[in-house]
């Protein structure tokens, strides 16, 4: 059975305001403690070798010599880990195949980017341990490579899956391929739809694999010992799905391995799923001494997840009036060295912000020779949100139309059915283009090469499995431990507004910490923007049970049926004068005695958590472009998003702001450069260029409320949309400046230039 | 009989099939007489297939109730970042 708990309006006290979240002291004053902080008597160093080859078979691989040199207590390779049948497990970005899983994790036939691990080794010290990894002799044929998304498609590219036929083509083809998969979403008549148009816009779009960029590399120190116990602290998003993954992979029981969650610096989609987890966990096995693993950042950008480089073409048409008739649209997203990239998802919502007739889109995952891509933020949407809002603008600018007015006749509403399948609920699309309308950024005066940009961005959100449980302590203060990784949003402050307001006790009396593997039930992984919204709602259910056991001491003490005894602002009270004269008794009170009068009083939530209400946003943006360098820089940008209710809303802000300004290092500058041989050339922030704080202005921001029915205060996932929008506003706004259309990411200072000497050509 | 809609991206394990009735009461049941029906699709149903029932979207939830006169469509599962 699923749970959702019906939002019900009602005056709040904690909920809505903005108090410190209980982490902030600890990560202000740097005691917080990360994956690189943990460490154990007796440790080693791991390390990786990684294939120099964007594509080679292995022919053999010899660490003799390594495991002679003095101080090397372990290495391992493919040998060390059984072959693994293919098998799906949800992980955050649609699901993992374990047969993919432990061949990204360590080699087995084949590597297949550059970065690839071949062997670990765990030592006394780096420097043995790097020693180590010299003398490894692995022996490769090298073999042809693909690198970007439209060459892999083609019928002579390199293919680096024998055993791979695309999916959902019939009939099955007969010849292994590069696209893994294809599918088709739609609705009406596509065809007829084109022929109501009066004007057909059709563009092609490009756009280069990013990082999600976490600060945090990943590490982890795993302790396996004599009795086959594994002890892991680790980075994660999600550290049950760690354990399931790193159980599955290793062979091991489940509940032999406990996962003990750090501060995480960063996630975003990127740290959902194992990298160097099994290989220290190996490694200690066979060491029978801690490991500890540390990713360089170099190995960061050359073996973890990336999102989806992608070619987008899309083709729509509209009335004179402004009316969208049809939206066509095909997807070729990189997945990396193995299938599954977010393809699916970003075929649902490529014109799911728009109330359309006749869709049709054609998504195709494909494999090319680099890391296997991972979620990150909205997986997919912003690419093919970048082609849809750039060719609304556009039909806007041909029409002659304000581009929010196009956007207000053709918007989704409640009831509007989808291409991809369900009516959608409650939302507040139309609210946010509204605000936008409303907001002063909107009238604000541009100067010359400056110019304005408005995009547009819809998220699904999800619930799914959630554990939580809430202890009222002794002296009435309460502990909250909750099983979602707080990916540094400050979803642990939301947790204790949400049971204070449940319990009608201060903010400061709720504890939340965040559990190991050992502590609670299973979690799902903190992605798909469901933390705030199902841990939420779990923590809701245990506060309301804990009432109803503090209404039952009561109603013990003072011998009345509990049906008489009423929980309000903390306190136990009569719920009416015929119940009888008691003087109501706070949470302190019934705490104090309650391991007299039944035990502790707990609740718990084990919960399936359903009803994610979908998330919409607005973006307004400034820009000014210098025409002699080509940079663009940010003037003014303005996030308005509907939130349903916002619980923290400084931390609500914080996502958008945060959603916006990858949003623009993605439109901006960020990419990915390999070599002619596969080789990966820019693993750095010196050369992979993220934003920093000097890049960007303020982020303004604008908090819309239309609240999701199905949770107890209306919350809706806010964290995936802010970084849809950012690369269509930013193209939009280059457009509006200096009258070129990017259609090409990133929109960096040498394809600027091009683009305005190409257009000064014409 | 409930009302069964398959979105267009799980057509091709179903023979073309869009729609179709059935009498089933939670999702197992329907997710086993799908199963039976189309053996291509089966292998999608677990872990890429999420339900709407009567409007509202749920996943992973195999006892989920189907009223006699639901509308279920069936469509791809949702994850995020």
């Amino acid at each position: 059975m699923s749970t959702t708990v019906k939002y019900v309006e009602r005056d709040l006290k904690v909920v809505g305001t903005r108090p410190l979240r209980p982490d902030g002291v600890d990560k202000v004053t740097g005691r917080a403690r990360y994956g690189a902080d943990y460490n154990l008597p007796g440790q080693l160093v791991g390390l990786v070798l990684r294939s120099p080859h964007a594509h080679a078979r292995i022919k053999s691989i010899d660490v003799t010599a390594a495991e002679k040199l003095p101080g090397v207590k372990a290495v391992v390779t493919r040998d060390d880990f059984p072959d693994m049948p293919v098998e799906y497990a949800a992980a955050g970005e649609l699901t993992i195949n374990f047969r993919d899983v432990t061949r990204n994790m360590m080699a087995r036939e084949k590597v297949l980017y550059d970065g690839h691990p071949v062997a670990a080794v765990a030592a006394t010290s780096e420097s043995i341990a790097r020693k180590a990894l010299k003398l490894m002799k692995v022996e490769y044929e090298v073999l042809g490579h693909v690198i970007d998304v439209r060459d892999a498609m083609k019928a002579d590219a390199p293919v680096l899956h024998e055993d791979q036929f695309t999916v959902g083509v019939e009939p099955k083809p007969t010849k292994p391929s590069n696209v893994a998969k294809r599918l088709v979403f739609g609705c009406g008549d596509i065809e007829a739809g084109f022929k109501k148009a009066d004007l057909v816009i059709e563009r092609e779009f490009n756009t280069k694999p990013v990082h999600q960029g976490y600060i945090e590399p990943q590490a982890c120190l795993a302790n396996y010992t004599e009795d086959g116990q594994v002890e892991l602290w680790t980075a994660s998003q999600g550290h049950f799905t760690l354990r399931a993954q790193c159980a599955k992979v290793l062979a091991i029981e489940v509940s032999k391995i406990r996962v003990i969650p750090t501060e995480l610096g960063g996630g975003f989609g990127g740290k959902n799923n194992i990298y160097n987890e099994p290989l220290a966990i190996a490694l200690s096995r066979k060491s029978n001494r801690p490991v500890k693993m540390v990713m360089t950042r170099g190995e960061v950008f050359r073996a973890t997840g990336p999102t989806s480089g992608a070619q987008v073409k899309v083709k729509m048409g509209c009335t004179k009036d402004g009316r969208i008739v049809a939206g066509e649209a095909e997807l070729n997203y990189q997945a990396g060295a193995f299938a599954g990239s977010s393809v699916p998802m970003a075929s649902m919502c490529t014109f799911t912000r728009y109330d359309l007739e006749n869709v049709r889109v054609v998504g195709h995952d494909i494999t090319v020779n680099r890391p296997k891509v991972a979620a990150y933020r909205a997986p997919g949407a912003p690419i093919a949100v970048f082609a849809v809002e750039t060719i609304i603008d556009e039909m806007a600018e041909k029409l002659g139309l304000d581009p929010i007015d196009m956007r207000l006749k053709n918007a989704a509403k409640e009831g509007t059915q989808t291409y991809y399948g369900p009516k959608l609920g409650a939302i507040g699309y139309i609210d946010t283009l509204k605000k936008a309308k409303e907001h002063p950024h909107l009238t604000a005066p541009l100067g010359p090469n400056q110019g304005r940009g408005i995009a547009t961005g819809f998220w699904f959100n999800i619930g799914n499995e959630t554990s939580t449980t809430l202890n009222v302590n002794e002296d009435g203060t309460v502990t909250l431990m909750i099983g979602t990784i707080d990916v540094a949003g400050g979803s642990r402050a939301a947790f204790a507004q949400m049971v204070a307001e449940e319990l009608g006790i201060p903010y400061d009396k709720v504890r939340p910490v965040v559990g190991d593997t050992s502590a609670l039930g299973f979690n799902f992984v903190t992605a798909g923007s469901r933390g705030t919204f199902a841990t939420g709602m779990a923590a809701v259910i245990c506060a309301r049970q804990a009432i109803d056991k503090l209404r039952e001491r009561a109603a013990a003490a003072w011998k009345v049926p509990v049906d008489g005894v009423i929980w309000e602002n903390g306190f136990a009270k009569p719920a009416s004068s015929n119940v009888g004269d008691f003087e109501p008794m706070s949470i302190a009170q019934i705490a104090k005695t309650a391991g007299r009068t039944g035990g502790t009083i707990a609740g718990h939530a084990e919960i399936n958590a359903q009803g994610a209400g979908p998330g919409f946003g607005t973006h307004i943006v400034d820009v000014e472009v210098d025409r002699q360098t080509g940079a663009v820089k940010i003037l003014r940008y303005t996030v308005i998003q509907d939130t349903g209710k916002a619980i923290h809303p400084a931390y609500v802000e914080g996502q958008f702001q945060g959603g916006a300004v990858q949003g623009i290092g993605w439109a901006l500058n960020e990419e990915y450069i390999y070599n002619k041989d596969g080789r990966l050339e820019n693993p750095g922030f010196l050369d992979y260029r993220v934003p920093v704080a000097s890049d960007v202005p303020m982020i303004d921001t604008v908090i819309v409320e239309v609240p999701n029915p199905n949770h107890p205060y209306g919350v809706r996932g806010i964290g995936e949309v802010p970084i849809i929008p950012p690369m269509a506003a930013i193209a939009n706004a280059i457009y509006d400046a200096v009258g070129i259309r990017m259609q090409e990411q990133p929109m960096s200072p040498p394809k600027i230039l091009k683009a305005l000497e190409t257009a000064a050509k014409h | 009989m409930a009302r069964i809609v398959l979105a267009s991206n799980l057509n091709p394990f179903a023979g073309g099939t869009t729609e179709l009735t059935l009498e089933v009461d939670d999702v197992y049941r329907l997710f086993q007489a799908l199963a039976a029906r189309f053996p291509a699709l089966e292998p999608h149903l677990e872990h890429e297939v999420a339900v709407a029932i009567d409007g509202e979207i749920y996943q992973d939830v195999l006892f989920q109730p189907i009223g006699p006169d639901s509308e279920v469509i069936l469509i791809q599962k949702i994850a995020g970042g």
